[in-house]
């Protein structure tokens, strides 16, 4: 485990930010913190880059107790925290230079991440003068600058139009994939990370309320049969007047759901004979923006 | 900056006023140019100056939100906090030998403008030196105080009233000679430059010129030294303690 949490909780004066909370990062994974806004995502990561004094509990990064190995565990994480940064007054790449120079790393590896972060044009502009984009990505290139084993990115697609998301998505994969490195990564949109991510963890009012790969995630969803109907209220009101589950019901469609092929066959049959349009009937998963929905609301 | 544009203005004023100083004697003209420079120095300008060194240290990784990041590379704590430190003490250090150098300079420079102003009749380098290197360490209190308060607050007002507050105060003190003036750091540039009068010899020395002489290390500074280094200690701890948000 490259990151791993016991019992951590953390007290703004008398609220509880983060309760009892238990991470597991496995190496390699890009790992997926999501949760609503004020869910205490941010908190977590300032407790793992001992920001914040843990209160409770106990954090091990790289297999190593953080109080004690602080300076040796930070010099192998690239780190960027909500708002990136940055230095207005000064020029993107002199940011980069003046984090080389205070970090001891070669002056080639300023315009290497220059490049990456496609700032090569921009980078003798002055930081105050970019773009909300530019600058994500200005901090990007300040987290990667170390090369870093553990990169911890706090909503770092925060900003980015669809464009500048899918690159940084890309590069993430990329350097987990090429280079065995392993992000953790907070958001509060699961779209955004589940086309990215191996490992989730989903957060709310400070507590973890699922951990595991992001195919036990989809497991956990459950599958619905959806049916096209041209009149789907009464449609929907027959069937549960037959003793059938309907969870929802839109202006096209409704839904039940799902056991077996047999009782998809056994609804079609039924609606027809009864009289109902059906234009379609499928079976759905249930994405997994709702089921995030669905977690988080529960608690 | 500062020091040219004071050092400048007195100049002016000194060259325009020439004939009335013409015929003092050079030891007078060099005391009154240097010692208007110094006394608004230990009354205000200098607590002020320090005020204004130890916010800007610190409000650039205010203003640019970059403590968080500063804390989170792998760079001790202490080097953080004592490379800041440092850089303002270095600050101050320079400001106050520009000073040195601005006055000698346009002093001199004034006696060769103005062959009638006798400023060639003494050399005051030494005394000068003395005199703004006890400013200096009588500076070190307040620029630790000012120091960990520009950390602490993200805003300007707090340091700047408290230290605005304080450096009244200390000129009411030491102005009105009160016998424990000092133990209040905000009291020592001026009880510094005090310094400076009562360093004068009633008795003329060789060659007829009044002699002065400076105490360096008196019971202010020693004080002051030591709130510096117990505050910069402080501070390291609280840095240690602090969360940072």
């Amino acid at each position: 485990m490259v990151i791993s949490t016991e019992g951590l909780t953390f007290n703004f004066g008398h609220q509880t930010v983060v309760k009892s909370l238990s991470l597991q990062v496995p190496e390699g994974s890009i790992y997926g913190f999501l949760g609503p806004n004020g869910a205490g995502k941010t908190t977590t990561i300032k407790l793992l880059m001992n920001l914040l004094k843990t209160q409770q509990g106990s954090i091990r990064i790289f297999e190593k107790e953080l109080q004690s190995n602080r300076i040796e565990i930070l010099s192998q994480i690239g780190s960027l925290i909500e708002q990136p940064a940055i230095y207005l007054h000064m020029s993107g790449k002199e940011n980069l230079l003046n984090r080389a120079l205070l970090l001891q790393i070669p002056e080639e590896r300023v315009d290497e991440m220059l490049k990456l972060v496609h700032l090569t044009e921009a980078a003798h502009k002055k930081a105050g003068q970019y773009s909300l984009g530019m600058k994500q990505r200005l901090g990007i290139a300040l987290a990667l600058l170390p090369d870093p084993k553990l990169l911890i990115l706090d909503e770092p697609t925060n900003g980015l139009d669809p464009n500048g998301i899918i690159e940084i998505r890309e590069l993430l994969i990329r350097l987990v994939t090429k280079h065995q490195k392993t992000v953790f990564i907070s958001s509060h949109l699961l779209g955004e990370i589940e086309r990215m991510a191996t490992h989730v963890g989903i957060i709310n009012h400070g507590e973890l309320l699922f951990q595991g790969s992001i195919n036990e995630l989809q497991t956990l969803s459950q599958p619905l049969v959806q049916i096209e109907a041209e009149n789907t209220v009464d449609a929907a009101n027959f069937l549960t007047r037959n003793n059938y589950e309907v969870t929802d019901i839109t202006d096209h469609n409704f839904y039940v759901p799902y056991t077996s092929k047999q009782q998809m066959g056994e609804l079609n049959t039924l609606l027809n004979q009864n009289g109902f349009t059906i234009y379609s009937i499928s079976k759905q998963q249930k994405d997994l923006e709702k089921l995030f929905l669905a977690i988080t609301q529960n608690a | 900056m500062l020091p040219l544009l004071l050092c400048l203005l007195l100049f002016v004023g000194f060259y325009s006023k020439n004939d009335q100083l013409a015929h003092e004697p050079g030891v007078m003209l060099w005391l009154q140019f240097a010692g208007a420079i110094l006394a608004v120095m230990g009354s205000l300008i200098l607590p002020m100056l320090i005020v204004f060194i130890a916010y800007s240290v610190n409000s650039i990784e205010h203003k640019a939100d970059t403590w968080k990041t500063l804390f989170s590379l792998p760079i001790s704590k202490l080097s953080v906090f004592g490379a800041k430190y440092f850089y303002a003490f270095f600050l101050v250090f320079i400001c106050l030998l520009l000073f040195v150098l601005f006055t000698l300079g346009f002093g001199n420079l004034l006696s060769v403008v103005k062959p009638s102003l006798r400023f060639s009749e003494y050399r005051i380098e030494g005394i000068l030196t003395k005199v703004y290197f006890k400013l200096f360490l009588s500076s070190l209190g307040i620029l630790s105080i000012q120091f960990l308060l520009s950390l602490l607050f993200r805003d300007f007002l707090k340091p700047m009233g408290i230290g605005f507050v304080a450096t009244i105060t200390g000129v009411i003190l030491a102005g009105n000679s009160w016998k424990y003036a000092y133990w209040f750091p905000y009291s020592h540039p001026l009880l510094s430059i005090q310094a400076l009068e009562k360093g004068a010899h009633q008795q003329p020395g060789p060659g007829g010129m009044p002699q002065i002489t400076i105490d360096i290390f008196s019971k202010e500074i020693f004080v002051s030294l030591a709130i510096a280094v117990l505050v910069f200690i402080a501070g390291y701890f609280i840095v240690l303690k602090k969360s940072v948000k």
